[in-house]
């Protein structure tokens, strides 16, 4: 079995626990994330997938249950619930909100000087993760607050990027970006794991995104897992996906209308690449008559 | 067709800015229409919707609503509550403990008669499907369900118009599915205006007409089905278009005949069909 970097054992939160607003966010989750993966966490609004990633930097304690970081509980003591901030970097939505400092450039500095980092150590995690976000060393001098609302987010994704985590979690890094701004930033973030070997995990709306990068899908619904498998295992149980509030990828849904039309469409596309593929090889096999 | 909106040489420059946010804008909107409109961010969609009920001023050009020239202070309150903006983040725009006091909120402040409150309230979070929450907390609600109250918050006003800037933006697959059917069914069946800025090419098939901005200007408006068959334009401009639009445009590049205005899912796929068994 391969090593789970980060392992959660009958976690639950409960918020607000004897209040008449008491209300149980997740109860008894089990995961297994293993070391160098890109999981894809989905689920409708209030399905418990934010409370969930907040738990694994120690941000939020459990009600019940642990969090494991490489085999030790995050919490069982402070400087170990301490470190594994910088172990496991969170990007919040909307990041781009808590850009406090003068610069640029302080602002990405500000994880790895708590880190207390020397001086060059500093200047090299900040001109990397710089340079993977794609914010050129020309703006390093300028006040954060001065950019576009797309190189903002890169600017905050740079600051939890500059830690060097092991793990980085984001979630929904592409929310009111438009489409290119997106495709920017997936890319960064593909890119980012590619040279680092990190281990990734995005909290995402775009079920598109999350099939086309993602090598695992977890599933979230009413605080609980609902499944946890690769995109075609879940993508390929339609009506389940649409019972619990989300979506099938638009090709996808191409796909199946194809395939009720009697063309020969494998199962399991969900990206525009692939579907052209599959229509263009049953063009030469000209097989169109199921 | 009556134009409720008549947008002539509108420029608008943000104060201590030296390059205009728009440059230019000549549109008119057919009254009970749904209008979408896309752009990338920074082209100018929020600043168009602000300058739509008085937010902000044109700089230069004329906005006129239902006649009403937005520039004309004697009648901002008639005009907004002629046009009703829904924002972004929903957590923004809710003001009272309870759904329905929220609703209330426009109508009491224009000072309606007291039951004829009760019944805009009622009549508008059961056209959103909101009635069964009216006496629950907004803020415990997810956030489709809070943006129809918002929704529902501007149809107490009566107004002619609705204009959504990304309404869509923050929410999950379903919340999006019945924000973009609310707006759509307000649109056909109760004959309201509705402008619908937006990200998501999806939620642009359903509307009348699809305006592209760039840059602070108009670069394409047309109906859907005809902006997205200019796909080069869309991926120049940092846009996108429906994967069904992909599809045909990459199967058209491989030599297969198929028509790029067919994008809804079923007259795609029964499109790809029809062409297949032609070539067979």
């Amino acid at each position: 079995m391969e090593t789970a970097i980060l392992e959660t054992i009958a976690l639950r939160h409960v918020y607000s626990a004897g209040t008449p607003f008491e209300k149980t966010a997740i109860g008894c989750v089990d995961v297994r994330i293993n070391k160098g993966e890109l999981v894809a966490l989905i689920g409708h609004t209030g399905s418990g997938k934010s409370t969930f990633v907040q738990h694994l930097n120690g941000l939020l304690k459990p009600t019940s249950g642990q969090v494991l970081y490489n085999g030790t509980d995050i919490f069982a003591d402070k400087k170990t619930t301490h470190n594994i901030r910088y172990k496991v970097g969170l990007v919040f939505q909307y990041p781009e909100y808590q850009l406090f400092e003068e610069t640029v450039y302080k602002d990405i500095a500000f994880g790895p000087k708590n880190m207390k980092l020397s001086d060059a150590e500093i200047d090299d995690c900040v001109r990397e993760a710089a340079r993977f976000v794609g914010v050129g060393e020309e703006l390093f001098e300028k006040s954060p607050l001065e950019l576009s609302g797309g190189q903002k987010r890169r600017v905050a994704i740079a600051g939890v990027i500059a830690m060097r985590p092991e793990v980085l979690v984001l979630d929904e890094p592409t929310a009111g970006l438009d489409p290119k701004g997106c495709d920017e930033i997936i890319n960064n973030i593909l890119e980012y794991r590619k040279q680092s070997g990190s281990t990734v995990i995005l909290v995402t709306h775009s079920m598109d995104d999350a099939a086309r990068i993602a090598d695992r899908l977890i599933v979230f619904s009413e605080g609980g897992i609902f499944m946890d498998g690769s995109p075609h295992e879940v993508f390929s149980r339609t009506e389940d996906i649409l019972r619990i509030g989300l979506d099938i990828p638009a090709p996808t849904a191409i796909a199946e209308k194809l395939r009720k039309l009697g063309l020969p469409v494998p199962e399991g596309i969900y990206t525009s690449e692939h579907l052209k593929d599959a229509v263009l090889s049953i063009k030469k096999g000209g097989c169109t008559n199921a | 067709m009556d134009k409720i909106i008549k947008i002539e040489n509108l420029h608008f420059t943000y104060p201590g800015d030296e390059i205009p946010t728009l440059c230019g804008i000549d549109l008119e909107i057919e009254r009970g229409s749904f209008v979408a409109v896309l752009g990338h961010n920074g082209s100018g969609k929020s600043t168009l919707a602000k300058l739509l009920n008085a937010i902000l001023l044109p700089s230069d050009g004329k906005v006129t609503v239902s006649g009403i020239d937005t520039a004309d202070k004697e009648r901002t309150l008639e005009l907004r509550r002629t046009v009703g903006l829904v924002f972004q983040n929903p957590d923004n725009q809710i003001v009272a403990n309870l759904v329905e006091d929220d609703v209330a909120f426009a109508p009491e402040n224009l000072g309606v008669e007291p039951e004829e409150i009760r019944r805009r309230v009622d009549d508008a979070l059961k056209t959103v499907g909101m009635y069964e929450y009216r006496m629950h907390a907004p803020h415990l609600l997810s956030g489709g369900q809070k943006q129809r109250v918002a929704i529902a918050g501007i149809l107490a006003m009566q107004p002619d118009c609705i204009v959504l800037d990304e309404p869509t933006a923050m929410l999950d697959p379903i919340g999006r599915r019945e924000v973009v059917s609310t707006v759509s069914r307000l649109c056909r069946e109760k004959g309201i205006t509705v402008l619908l800025i937006t990200h998501h090419m999806s939620e642009c098939v359903d509307a009348d007409r699809l305006i592209v901005l760039s840059e602070g200007k108009v670069v394409a408006d047309g109906v859907p089905s005809d902006v997205f068959a200019d796909a080069d334009l869309l991926w120049s401009e940092g846009l996108s278009v429906p994967a069904t639009t992909k599809l045909l445009y990459e199967l058209n590049k491989s030599g297969i005949n198929v028509p790029l205005t067919a994008i809804k899912t079923d007259d795609c796929a029964t499109a790809v069909v029809n062409a297949l068994n032609l070539v067979k």
